[in-house]
């Protein structure tokens, strides 16, 4: 019986996943094949089948717009990645101590998350703008020599973009940092505390290890987001000033409808996927593997 | 019930959670510098997060001769509706000064349909992929949790193509289908590890009794699936809502959504910045998904780690 309806081909289930169907195959397969076939021909405003190697490439990572880009991903990647885990792991233990008015505080830090990032943009290009944030704001109460305008700097609107990012991102990574802590045995905390060992070193030795899932899951929500970041380049910096905060996100999307580049799109869209690609056949494979050695356990 | 007589009530059901005996006499209170150190933290914390904020509805609701003045943290003297109005009514776009309230609709007309249509479809699909696994199913479904981590930018263009070549590009339907596949991947993961939890029994018992694959679908398996729908509804809403980058490649102009208006407004205004009118705007396209986050509460953190785990 049960291997009867396991067994045969449903027609109905294939009829009831049609668009699953459609979006798998037409657009995460077909889709990514023609975006990474376009990037070997020379097509400028409409795809061509005009092959020309590896040319795109090479124009690619000789176009220093390109290369602020990768650095820039690259840093802010770095930068954004590690406050957010550090403030958000902080936030979490802070959280877990009991206190009073947790949801509220909990409202708090998650709020802008639920925000576009548009607004996010706008607002701390605001709180950061020379003339009317917090420069202004200092001046006003008589410091005059106080300068912090981070954004019209070439050197430093990045960090701008990194604080916009932590002012975002760190509330998720407390939600989810605190879940995991609330997930570990009270025990373990009960047996530390009996043999002595000092909390930071309970933390730090025997429940973060014990996270590992709960960390796994942050940092994966954070890589998305970073590697997709736009909007919030967008609309803080649009860029600038100059091309000192352009992204790999941006660059492409500039090609394709400003500068009308599709083949170099392509090329730089391709480059924006190998990372990935390296990273989830990696995490496949040690998944794999470690199924082979379950099963062969049982 | 006062906060007083909540700790007094509080320690009596601990005790009693854990020896079966009520303590005598008040809680005892320990202040001690740790736990001074752990608030002032928080507190600080919680400033960060929220003076931004602050400027903005306090900037807002000021005139621009106040704005001018410069005291940014100061509470509005003369508090004026007028900017709120005008960001909503009269803020101009280049030539076109409809305020912010075309792209209102406009964010509606998308949300809406998309959020419907994208969770119908994920449901089917994480429906079928738990309970009628066909060949070939699983890869499909890999494929599928693949593309919930590629770069929007790798399908962006083919995608361009695509729809402009069924006469689709810059449309509102074109918008909408867009949205249904970019929260396909998630929300058909949600939906799957949703029914997957759910015993194999009912299935089973629906299948001996004669049911098919819709009969099972609708009359068991969509009356369950209320709340894994509503984590669903928070999620696409709000990331729909959100969405910027989307809206400004695929909607058309005339259907550019809230925060394409709003970037625009904000960003390519030419001669004297209004403020207190971008700052208005700004609080109004964020209020939609701000009511959603805090009328949800719990939900909406549930939503983000059930669409995290398991990535």
């Amino acid at each position: 019986m049960q291997r009867s309806w396991r067994r045969r081909f449903h027609l109905p289930a294939v009829i009831g996943t049609i668009p699953m169907i459609l979006v798998a195959v037409g657009v995460f397969v077909i889709g990514i094949g023609f975006s990474v076939l376009w990037s070997f021909t020379s097509s400028k405003l409409f795809p061509t089948y005009d092959f020309v190697g590896l040319a795109q490439y090479r124009r690619l990572w000789a176009d220093s717009r390109w290369l602020v880009s990768v650095n820039n991903i690259w840093f802010f990647g770095l930068m954004s990645i590690s406050c957010n885990m550090v403030f958000g792991y902080l936030l979490a233990v802070f959280m877990d101590q009991r206190i009073r008015q947790e949801d509220l505080f909990r409202s708090i830090f998650l709020y802008p998350f639920a925000m576009s990032l548009i607004v996010t943009g706008l607002v701390w290009q605001w709180v950061l703008d020379p003339n009317l944030g917090l420069q202004a704001a200092m001046r006003n109460l008589g410091w005059s020599s106080f300068s912090f305008a981070p954004l019209v700097d070439a050197n430093t609107a990045i960090y701008a973009l990194v604080v916009a990012g932590i002012w975002q991102g760190s509330g998720v990574t407390m939600a989810i940092l605190l879940a995991g802590l609330r997930g570990v045995d009270e025990e373990i905390w009960k047996a530390a505390r009996v043999d002595g060992i000092p909390t930071w070193r309970t933390h730090l030795s025997i429940v973060a290890p014990m996270m590992k899932g709960a960390f796994a899951t942050a940092f994966v929500l954070q890589c998305v987001g970073v590697v997709r970041v736009y909007d919030l380049v967008i609309a803080m910096t649009g860029g600038g000033p100059g091309i000192a905060t352009s992204m790999p996100a941006v660059y492409v999307i500039q090609l394709i409808t400003v500068r009308q580049n599709v083949g170099q799109g392509m090329a730089a869209a391709t480059m924006m996927l190998l990372p990935v690609l390296v990273v989830l056949a990696f995490s496949g494979l040690v998944l794999w593997r470690r199924n082979r050695r379950q099963e062969a356990r049982v | 019930m006062t906060a007083a007589q909540i700790t007094a009530i509080q320690p009596v059901q601990d005790a009693q959670d854990q020896t079966g005996v009520a303590p005598f006499g008040p809680k005892p209170r320990h202040v001690s510098p740790g736990r001074i150190g752990i608030y002032v933290f928080l507190v600080i914390a919680a400033l960060f997060f929220l003076i931004p904020v602050y400027i903005m509805i306090v900037t807002s609701l000021k005139g621009m001769p106040e704005i001018r003045l410069g005291h940014l943290f100061s509470l509005p003297a003369e508090p004026t509706f007028q900017p709120w109005a005008d960001a909503w009514l009269h803020a101009c776009t280049g030539r076109d000064c409809n305020g912010l309230s075309p792209g209102f609709y406009n964010s509606l007309k998308i949300t809406v349909p998309s959020v419907i249509i994208s969770i119908i479809c994920a449901s089917i699909n994480g429906y079928a992929l738990t309970f009628w696994p066909y060949k070939g199913a699983n890869l499909l479904f890999g494929l599928l949790v693949f593309g919930a981590f590629v770069p929007y930018q790798v399908v962006i263009y083919p995608l361009i193509i695509g729809l402009s070549s069924v006469g689709l590009f810059a449309t509102l339907p074109g918008i909408i289908i867009v949205h249904t596949i970019f929260g396909m991947p998630i929300l058909t993961l949600l939906f799957r590890n949703f029914y997957a939890a759910l015993p194999v029994e009912l299935f089973k018992a629906a299948r001996v009794d004669g049911a098919g694959f819709w009969r099972i679908f609708f009359s068991i398996m969509l009356p369950m699936s209320v709340p894994i729908t509503v984590v669903a509804i928070i999620l696409q809403v709000t990331g729909i809502w959100n969405d910027f980058l989307f809206g400004i490649v695929f909607a058309g102009r005339s259907n550019w959504p809230m925060t394409v208006q709003l970037n625009n407004i904000v960003n390519t205004t030419t001669g004297v910045r209004e403020y207190n009118v971008n700052m208005a705007a700004t609080i109004l396209t964020a209020a939609v998904p701000l009511i959603i986050y805090f009328v949800s509460g719990r939900w909406f953190v549930r939503g983000i780690a059930a669409g995290a785990v398991k990535g």
